[in-house]
Parts: structure tokens; C-alpha cells; sequence
């Protein structure tokens, strides 16, 4: 557990006592902060040019008009900003790191001070007075670093009063530098892998039917009931779409677990996709509606292929946004499908429900080894919803978490619900090079995850989110905190479900240790 | 000579602000915004989206739970504003119609507006100059944003409460505008920079951040209704794509 005054490695502690203190600005101190570029064949494959142009500038430019004319959002934010000050001191990744850039108005100025100059009549005729700039390699190499130290968690959106969302610009600009052939490895490699076999692994069809049975023997072997994990099983009522870090990673194993037993438990027929396995839609990290629309058909066609009638997506932040908000319009209409469900439904959804219907039987004594609070990952925050009222993303999680629970502690407000802090590594940025920036970036929720510590002994904290369960395993022990001290929401219901059949026997619940990949 | 040139500069400034924020406001209006992006939680029908914006509008509410500080001068400051627009209708309308019975009544309202306007300025400037990151985001139209604004605040109430000007002819001259005459406008040059200031705030509206008036209506996730699930939300452009 968590040694409160050094941290894991033997350092003092990084925390500040004030989850919110604003820290002195230090000018480009994260200038350096950047992450690989991708290979050429990783940005054709996607659909940009393999590297620089020689036109660059001029393609770039152009490129910020296109974008201004297909997107309201852009023009409007470009043009709205009052500089008022409000988001200065939001940005989890200013409050880490201290440089001024990554105060969400000043990340945005990188590209709105570009767009001034030659859309604007102040810009192109007193670039000083409005500061504005010319597009120069100095300032392409700029975004290219602080592009990426923003996670589009959206928590400057949340208290800016025209509800600029740096997420919308920040994804902009990634477009247009892909346009111009200057692409990040880490997502548009990914992109590709998805493309070609389906997931962000490249797990093939193959090693993912044995994993799958792999893991319907370990619950056999912990419950004595055979629980089916099925894989492309068409006429099945539900195709799970989950994150394929739910096939190896831990905590997330634990999780695709806890929806298995839920499934079987609930009585339903369900399948995996070989085709459309995985959940993550880096398409949206990158801006690029035409990439996150070839992903999000390849869902819609699983589900036509298999012949579904229901779509259920697993614990997965971003992935959840693009499902929640994205999908109907990406690959809708879906009048194929049962109309008595939404589409697409969460597992939390699904789970509360049969909670609800009274089909699920607990004992939650089996988590009373834990002390527990819940991390609300940003995009299923401020992005989505779950349930049929607003807010349903913040209660539904919790109310499952005090169905199967009985020590629970909520953070600090101000770092919970819409004013959730990022774990730091979302959005693109969750790979290795980019270490330094997400170890700052989680300095705030790790503050706030401290205080609970100290004031009601917490820990662990739980997250729906495929990117914060490896953020967190991998940066919590800087922290003083053990690697496996985040948990699957769906670990929990795994641990206290009691199932037809299962020899009930006192033992500790399984805590894995397994090693974490860079995968989302 | 200096009546003709004041109201040129009028007809001027009106065609700007009006011509360039019409084309402004169609831009936006006609700029799909091609997926749902509401922040959430967010309302689920219009009429729960018209009271988000409508409390973003009056009260100011992100801000508010963003920085108090800020909340207070901004709202103090655009309220104030508002209270003293309205006490300028007396130079526009003929007040022996009955509709305009409550532009006397507001006359001493927007009278303290007029402090409250200025010490909201002011305390948006001291913090622009004072708090090391609003400084380093601020450009110098930031702060001749707020100057101009101070100046226009002050110079008015210099006509109030250090020496006056003849309104009776201000209204004549404003009345003959309307109707395409140019009346005499009394010369005091408190007057003449007010009006001045006016103008160039009417000139520079369009091009401004002062756009982000009528943009706080178009952002999309402020208000846009939380449905994606029970409505398919799709772009012109993007249903090219489907084709």
C-alpha cells in the first residue's frame, strides 16, 4: 500500500498537498516533450502523405480554412476566445508541468494565433497588435509537441464560458499536421493494425480464440461453472465490443471476466468480434472523421455479419465516446437492430439493468479487502452518458460499484463527475516516450487520490477506461501506490458475483500482477 | 463640418457592425458541425438546451464555476452595460409614446450602472496586468479592448458628472440620423470622444473577439441536445461520404 512520504522508487514524494495549487510558470518546459514520428507507411496506410511536403506550408494552410468551412466548432472557437483567463489553471497537464503552453487557451493560441494571420483582418494586416504569426517550421515543430501533451479529456470546456473544447482544436491541428505527412507512430500505426486485423493489437483470430478459452478455464478453475467466453458465434442477441486490452492486459482481464459472468448470469447469448475487436477508435485522437468512420464500420458490418441484435461496448473512455456520440452517425442507421435497446448500450448499462431486474446475486464481502474509490474517466464524463438521464454516467458506475461493494469513498468534488481530472495518458499520448508529460499530467488525480487515502484509507480506485487502467498501473507506483491498485469497475462485480452453481468457498479474490503493454 | 464627419463615421460604423456581424452570425449558422459534441452532462431536448444557454447567457454560469473573480467583474461589467444601453434608448426614441414608459424610470439605474461598468473594467484590467498567467495569454488588443471599453465608460460619465453637453441637440442630431439628416452635434469634446470611442468599438466589433457575443450561441456544446442514440446527427458533407 501506499507509503504516504516517498514514493515506490525511493524518492520524495511528487504530490503537493493542494490538488489545485497553481504552479509558478516555467516557459518551455516541456518544449522538448514529443512523441515518435510516424513511419512513412504508417501514415500512407492511413490515408496522409508519408512525410513532409514540400508544400507544407501552403497545403497546411489551406487545410485550416477546410477544416474552419466543415466544422463549426473550429471556426467558432478560433474566433470566440476573450482571453478571459478561465482555463488557465484547468489543464491537468499545466498543473504538472508548470509551462505556460499548456494552459488549454494558450495550447489553443499556437494554431488560433496561425489561423489570424491569414483569416482574419487584424491578423493579416496588424499581426502584432492581435498576435498573430506566420506558419514556420518553428511553430509546426511546436505543435507537434504541445499537441500532445493535451489529452482531449475536455475539462476546459466544462468552465469556459463559450464552452471552447481545446479537445476540438487539438484535433485539428493533429489533422492538419497529418495532412502535411508529419503523423504521431503511436496512433497512426495503431490506426492501421485495426484496419488490417481488427484491433490495436494485431491480435489475430487465432491467438484471440485461445486467449478467449484460456480465460474460460481460469473461471471454471475459480468458480467450477463453465462460463463461455464465445468468439464469432453468429445469431447470438449481443455483440460485445470491448477494448482489446480487455484480451491480456491487467486489470482489464478482470474485467472482460466480471462482463462474462454478468452475461451468463443474465442468461443472454453474447459473441466477441474477430473482425471488429476492439473498442478504441484512434481515428478521433487524430482528428480525422474519414479514419474514425472506416473503424466504426467495421462494428456495424460485425454486427450485420453475425446477425446481433443488440451492441454492448466494454470499459473503455474514448472508446465510449466515439460509441455513445459517434456511432449512429458514423455507421448508422442501425434499424437492423432490436429497437426495445439503444445503440450502442454500455456494460454498465447492461449490468445496473440486470441488477435492477433483481438476476444477479452478490457477496460483497468478497471486496472487503479493498477500500475503494472510483476515477471517472474524462470522456465518458463530459462526452457521453449512460442511462436515459443526464448524468446516468456518473451515478449507473457507482451504483454498480455499491451493489457489489461495501468501503466506498468518493474524491474530492472538484475532481470527480464533470470536473474529473485526466489520468493523464489519454488521447494519444499513452506511450512510452511521452512518460514524462503523463506522470505530470496524473500529478492532480494522484493528489486527490491521496487525500482519500489519508482521510478514510483507500486503496484502490476503480476506472472504466481501457487508457486509465494502464496510465494508472504503470504510473502509480511513482506515486507510492502498487501497480495493481487500479482496478476493473467489472473486477469488482467479477469478484462478489455469485453464480448458479459455484461452490462457495472463503478465499481472497484474485489480485493480478501480470505485466501492462503500451496498448489502449 | 465636424456634423457631417461624425455622422459619416456613423453610417460607417453602422453598416460594420450590422453588415459585418450579419455575415458573421450566417457563416456560423450555415457551418455544419458535423458529429455531437455536446459537454456533457448535458440536456436532453431543446427546451433543456434553451435553459443551459439561457442561464450561460444571463448568469454567466461556467464562468461562475470557473473563477469567481472573473465572474464578478465580467457579469458586473456586462450587466452594467446592458443597464446603461437601455438608458441611451432616451436618445433614440420619442418618449411621449407609451411603449418607452420605462426609459425614464431606468434613467437612475442606469446611472450607477455606469460605476459598476467602469470598476468591472477596471478589475478585468488589473487582473490582465496583475495575474502572471492572464498576462502571458494577453495580446496588446487585449488590453486596448478593455482601454477603449474604459474609455467610452468614463468619457460618458464625464458628460454626467463633470461637465454636461447639450442633449437636447446629442437627440436632435442622433433623430436626424435615422431619418437621413444632419443636424448640428454640440461640440463638447467629452461628447466628441465618447462618440468617437462608440464608433470604433461598432467598427472593430466584427473583427474582434468581441465576436464571441453572438458565438457563445453556435458552440456546439453548449447547444447541441445529449441525443445521439435516439437521432442520427449526420453533416451534409459527411453524407457525401455514404454515397
Amino acid at each position: 500500500m501506499a507509503s504516504l512520504d516517498m514514493n515506490a522508487e525511493g524518492g520524495p514524494r511528487l504530490v503537493p498537498d493542494d490538488v489545485f495549487k497553481i504552479p509558478k510558470l516555467a516557459c518551455d518546459a516541456m518544449a522538448e516533450s514529443h512523441p515518435y514520428p510516424a513511419y512513412p507507411e504508417h501514415n500512407m496506410k492511413i490515408g496522409f502523405p508519408g512525410e513532409l511536403l514540400e508544400n507544407w506550408q501552403e497545403v497546411a494552410i489551406a487545410k485550416i480554412g477546410e477544416l474552419a468551412k466543415k466544422n463549426r466548432a473550429f471556426q467558432v472557437y478560433l474566433d470566440a476566445c476573450v482571453k478571459c483567463g478561465a482555463c488557465t489553471d484547468k489543464c491537468h497537464y499545466f498543473l504538472g508541468s508548470g509551462d505556460p503552453k499548456n494552459m488549454p487557451v494558450a495550447r489553443q493560441d499556437l494554431l488560433r494565433s496561425v489561423y489570424r494571420r491569414y483569416y482574419t483582418f487584424a491578423g493579416k494586416y496588424f499581426p502584432w497588435l492581435v498576435g498573430a504569426r506566420d506558419l514556420t517550421k518553428e511553430v509546426l515543430d511546436e505543435w507537434y509537441s504541445y499537441y500532445h501533451q493535451c489529452s482531449q479529456c475536455r475539462r476546459c470546456s466544462v468552465f469556459c464560458p463559450y464552452g471552447i473544447d481545446t479537445a476540438e482544436i487539438s484535433m485539428a491541428a493533429r489533422e492538419i499536421m497529418d495532412t502535411v505527412g508529419v503523423g504521431e507512430k503511436y496512433c497512426n500505426e495503431i490506426i492501421g493494425k485495426v484496419k488490417d486485423i481488427g484491433n490495436n493489437l494485431g491480435l489475430q483470430e487465432k491467438g484471440l480464440r485461445a486467449t478467449l478459452e484460456g480465460l474460460e478455464e481460469d473461471i471454471e478453475d475459480e468458480t467450477g461453472v463453465s462460463v463461455r467466453i464465445p468468439l464469432d458465434e453468429k445469431g447470438a442477441d449481443i455483440l460485445l465490443i470491448t477494448p482489446s486490452a480487455d484480451f491480456f492486459a491487467e486489470p482489464h482481464i478482470e474485467g472482460l471476466l466480471g462482463y462474462a459472468k454478468v452475461f451468463h448470469q443474465a442468461g443472454v447469448s453474447w459473441t466477441i468480434s474477430s473482425y471488429a475487436s476492439e473498442a478504441a477508435n484512434f481515428g478521433m485522437f487524430i482528428g480525422s472523421y474519414e479514419n474514425m468512420r472506416d473503424l466504426a464500420l467495421r462494428i456495424r458490418k460485425a454486427a450485420e455479419d453475425l446477425g446481433v441484435k443488440r451492441i454492448v461496448f466494454g470499459e473503455c473512455g474514448h472508446a465510449w465516446r466515439v460509441a455513445y456520440s459517434f456511432l449512429n452517425t458514423l455507421a448508422g442507421p442501425f434499424d437492423f437492430l432490436d429497437p426495445n435497446y439503444p445503440v450502442p448500450q454500455h456494460i454498465l448499462e447492461f449490468t445496473w439493468g440486470e441488477i435492477q431486474k433483481g438476476t444477479l446475486k452478490f457477496d460483497k464481502s468478497r471486496n472487503d479487502h479493498y477500500r475503494l474509490t472510483y476515477h471517472d474517466s474524462c470522456n465518458v464524463a463530459r462526452a457521453s452518458r449512460m442511462g436515459d438521464k443526464p448524468g446516468g454516467q456518473f451515478d449507473i458506475p457507482r451504483n454498480v460499484i455499491k451493489a457489489v461493494c461495501n468501503n466506498y469513498f468518493e474524491m474530492d468534488r472538484d475532481t470527480i463527475r464533470e470536473s474529473t481530472l485526466c489520468c493523464g495518458g489519454g488521447g494519444g499520448l499513452l506511450t512510452d516516450e511521452l512518460m514524462d508529460i503523463r506522470v505530470k499530467g496524473a500529478t492532480p488525480r494522484m493528489t486527490a487520490l491521496k487525500q482519500v487515502t489519508q482521510d478514510h484509507g483507500v486503496t484502490h480506485m476503480a476506472a472504466i477506461c481501457a487508457i486509465c487502467k494502464t496510465q494508472f498501473s504503470k504510473i502509480m507506483p511513482k506515486f507510492g501506490y502498487e501497480m495493481d491498485s487500479i482496478l476493473s469497475v467489472h473486477q469488482l462485480v467479477s469478484n462478489a458475483i455469485i453464480l448458479d452453481g459455484q461452490e462457495v468457498e472463503e478465499d481472497a479474490a484474485p489480485a493480478g500482477e501480470a505485466a501492462v503493454a503500451e496498448v489502449s | 463640418m465636424l456634423s457631417t464627419l461624425y455622422a459619416l463615421l456613423f453610417y460607417f460604423a453602422t453598416i460594420m457592425l450590422i453588415g459585418g456581424v450579419g455575415l458573421r452570425i450566417v457563416k456560423y449558422a450555415r457551418t455544419p458541425a458535423p458529429l455531437k459534441i455536446p459537454t456533457t452532462p448535458a440536456p436532453t431536448t431543446r427546451s433543456g438546451v434553451f435553459w443551459r444557454m439561457t442561464r450561460e447567457v444571463v448568469v454567466f454560469e461556467s464562468l461562475f464555476k470557473s473563477n469567481k473573480w472573473i465572474w464578478l467583474f465580467g457579469w458586473m461589467f456586462h450587466v452594467a452595460l446592458l443597464l446603461v444601453l437601455l438608458r441611451h434608448f432616451r436618445y433614440f426614441v420619442d418618449l411621449s409614446h407609451a411603449i418607452w414608459f420605462w426609459v425614464p424610470l431606468e434613467q437612475p439605474f442606469g446611472i450607477y450602472a455606469s460605476y459598476a461598468m467602469a470598476l468591472g473594467l477596471l478589475g478585468l484590467l488589473v487582473r490582465r496586468i496583475v495575474v502572471e498567467r492572464i498576462r502571458y495569454i494577453s495580446s496588446p488588443s487585449d488590453y486596448l479592448m478593455l482601454l477603449l471599453l474604459l474609455g467610452i465608460a468614463l468619457s460618458g460619465m464625464s458628460m454626467r458628472f463633470v461637465s454636461g453637453t447639450d442633449i437636447i441637440s446629442v437627440k436632435m442630431f442622433i433623430l436626424g440620423l435615422m431619418r437621413f439628416q444632419i443636424n448640428e452635434l454640440p461640440t463638447s469634446p467629452n461628447l466628441l470622444v465618447h462618440l468617437a470611442l462608440v464608433a470604433t468599438l461598432m467598427i472593430v466589433f466584427p473583427i474582434s473577439k468581441l465576436l464571441h457575443g453572438p458565438g457563445v450561441f453556435f458552440s456546439p456544446t453548449r447547444n447541441q441536445v445529449d441525443n445521439p442514440r435516439e437521432q442520427r446527427h449526420l453533416a451534409p458533407w459527411a453524407a457525401k461520404l455514404e454515397q
